[in-house]
């Protein structure tokens, strides 16, 4: 077989994957392939029928589609190659990449890989809800795809458990088309999503949210026929005496999404424990040199226009790396307390200003964010509000690091 | 009285209070931007929403189309537009931005195509 040869081979086509092409391209890298698994590019988009994208960006709200079409056309009219219909299969940490196609096997190397694989959805299995296992218990992306894709409708009688965003999305969807949409159940005691959707999917259909509350069982033999919803205690344990019944043909799961990074795995990727992605560093490069990680697979994003902006900033030191043949050292640890799930880099040079991504665990009010290093704090933000479905971001100077010790990242709460 | 609303505008969603009495408002609080002053008042005077769902297509790559609406159209005549929307069939090509209706129920906001469908020979 052949090995085809090119400075930048990107895995996925999505939104993080456009980003990266077009911003390697206007930085004069133009020996790159975007390679697709679906027919189309667009990634997670194709799907996202809603609006409220690229609000950020474009200053308007557009939905999915319109989104992501606005990077293939400018993907297409510069002539950066796609392969779709084409599902990479094996990485190595010498950057040769296999992919499996209708023409039969491809085998690529590339100077500098990047990885933006997106997600998968927590599915039933993960989370061991009890009971039968009819059909009609439906990750909800997958019911997106059915709905919005393959003009499929999933059910008539539907309960939602978890509330992200794509649960509380597709309560607004199926109601629309007709279904009756009991109920969203949430095991933890605050919303999982973003408030707007709270009031715009749930509140506007008058779809009740029942926090500190989960399945605890599945009945029905061949279809779904019902489920049984306890509350919880603070420790998330059923509490006995709490169960409630409803009757259902549908349960729509939305209880998190996971960085899809087996391929990242196969090339010897070190992940990180909290994010399932990667460990990276200010230029977004893995613990395997040349090997480059943003979007979804990286770390789960709120908004896509943080997903393009990443991949933009992940382009601009790919090209740097590309040309210069190396990045510089990234030995600046970067730790956070209890309040923080974690930090995308997690480590940093010092010699290049950086954005620091982070979700709080719990919602929290009035507190403020201290980036600290050698009990210097080199940058607070004030919050008056920071929830875990929020990502924050924040701006590091690099003047204010002066020294290789840790960094630390902290919330006080006033 | 005080009555508390969650902004949809932007993803912030800005926790807003509104002190009103009868139809007259007195002060909002908690918008970050004004555009939160102005979407409680457009709540208060009569809620607005954009809906997005999908029409058949013949001939296309793909069996539906994304559309959304041009503009917001009172919250309460949503399923009256989704009848109208439902009723409605295209021919590929399909492209974005594509009237699929004008001016929807009269309510000035055309109902939009959000997908590129290419037609299949």
């Amino acid at each position: 077989m052949t090995v085809i040869k090119k400075d930048v081979v990107i895995i996925g086509g999505g939104p993080a994957g456009l980003a990266a092409a077009l911003q390697l391209r206007n930085r004069g890298i133009t020996d790159i392939i975007i390679i697709e698994r679906e027919k189309q590019l667009g990634g997670i988009l194709r799907q996202c029928i809603h609006d409220g994208f690229g609000l950020t960006r474009f200053k308007e709200t557009l939905s999915g589609p319109e989104y992501s079409q606005k990077f293939i056309d400018q993907v297409e009219e510069l002539g950066i190659e796609c392969i779709t219909g084409t599902t990479v299969i094996d990485i190595t940490s010498k950057r040769k990449i296999t992919a499996v196609s209708r023409k039969g096997l491809l085998e690529y190397e590339a100077r500098a890989v990047v990885l933006t694989m997106g997600c998968r959805e927590r599915t039933r299995g993960a989370i061991s809800i009890p009971g039968t296992r009819p059909s009609g218990v439906y990750n909800a992306g997958v019911a997106q795809a059915y709905i919005n894709l393959h003009n499929t409708m999933v059910g008539k009688e539907v309960i939602i458990l978890g509330s992200g965003d794509i649960g509380m999305i597709m309560a607004r969807r199926m109601t629309l088309e007709g279904a009756n949409v009991k109920a969203v159940f949430e095991m933890q005691s605050y919303p999982s999503g973003l408030p707007r959707n709270i009031q715009q999917c749930l509140n506007d259909y008058d779809i009740p949210l029942y926090l500190s509350h989960t399945i605890t069982n599945i009945k029905g033999q061949s279809r779904l026929e019902g489920i049984t919803v306890s509350k919880v205690d603070e420790k998330f344990k059923p509490i006995p005496g709490t169960q409630k019944d409803y009757t259902c043909d549908t349960l729509i799961l939305s209880v998190g999404l996971i960085p899809e990074n087996e391929l990242s795995l196969a090339a010897g990727v070190n992940l990180d424990n909290r994010t399932k992605g990667a460990i990276v560093d200010e230029n977004y490069q893995t613990s395997i040199e040349g090997i480059f990680a943003c979007g979804n697979v990286l770390q789960v994003h709120d908004l896509v226009d943080f997903v393009s902006l990443e991949a933009e900033s992940l382009a601009n030191s790919m090209a740097d790396y590309i040309s210069d043949g190396k990045l510089p050292e990234c030995k600046i640890n970067i730790t956070t307390d209890a309040n923080i799930s974690h930090t995308i880099p997690q480590k940093v040079s010092g010699k290049k200003d950086f954005k620091l991504s982070m979700r709080v665990r719990k919602p929290l009010k009035d507190c403020e964010i201290d980036v600290i290093q050698n009990k210097v704090v080199i940058k607070t933000v004030k919050l008056k509000k920071a929830i875990p479905a929020e990502m924050i971001q924040i701006k590091i100077d690099k003047t204010k690091i002066r020294s290789l010790g840790e960094i630390e990242v902290v919330v006080v709460v006033r | 009285m005080i009555k508390k609303y969650t902004c949809i505008v932007c993803p912030n969603g800005c926790e807003i209070e509104a002190f009103i009495e009868g139809t007259t408002i007195f002060k909002i609080d908690g918008a970050t931007c004004s555009k939160g002053k102005e979407y409680v008042k457009q709540e208060i005077a009569n809620p607005q929403r954009n809906i997005a769902t999908s029409v058949y297509v013949d001939g296309g790559d793909l069996p539906l189309a994304s559309v959304r609406l041009s503009k917001a159209i009172p919250k309460d005549r949503i399923f009256d537009v989704m009848n109208e929307i439902k009723k409605v069939k295209l021919t590929a090509p399909v492209k974005i931005k594509q009237i699929v209706i004008e001016n929807v129920l009269n309510l000035g906001s055309d109902v939009i195509a959000t997908k590129i469908i290419d037609r299949i020979v």
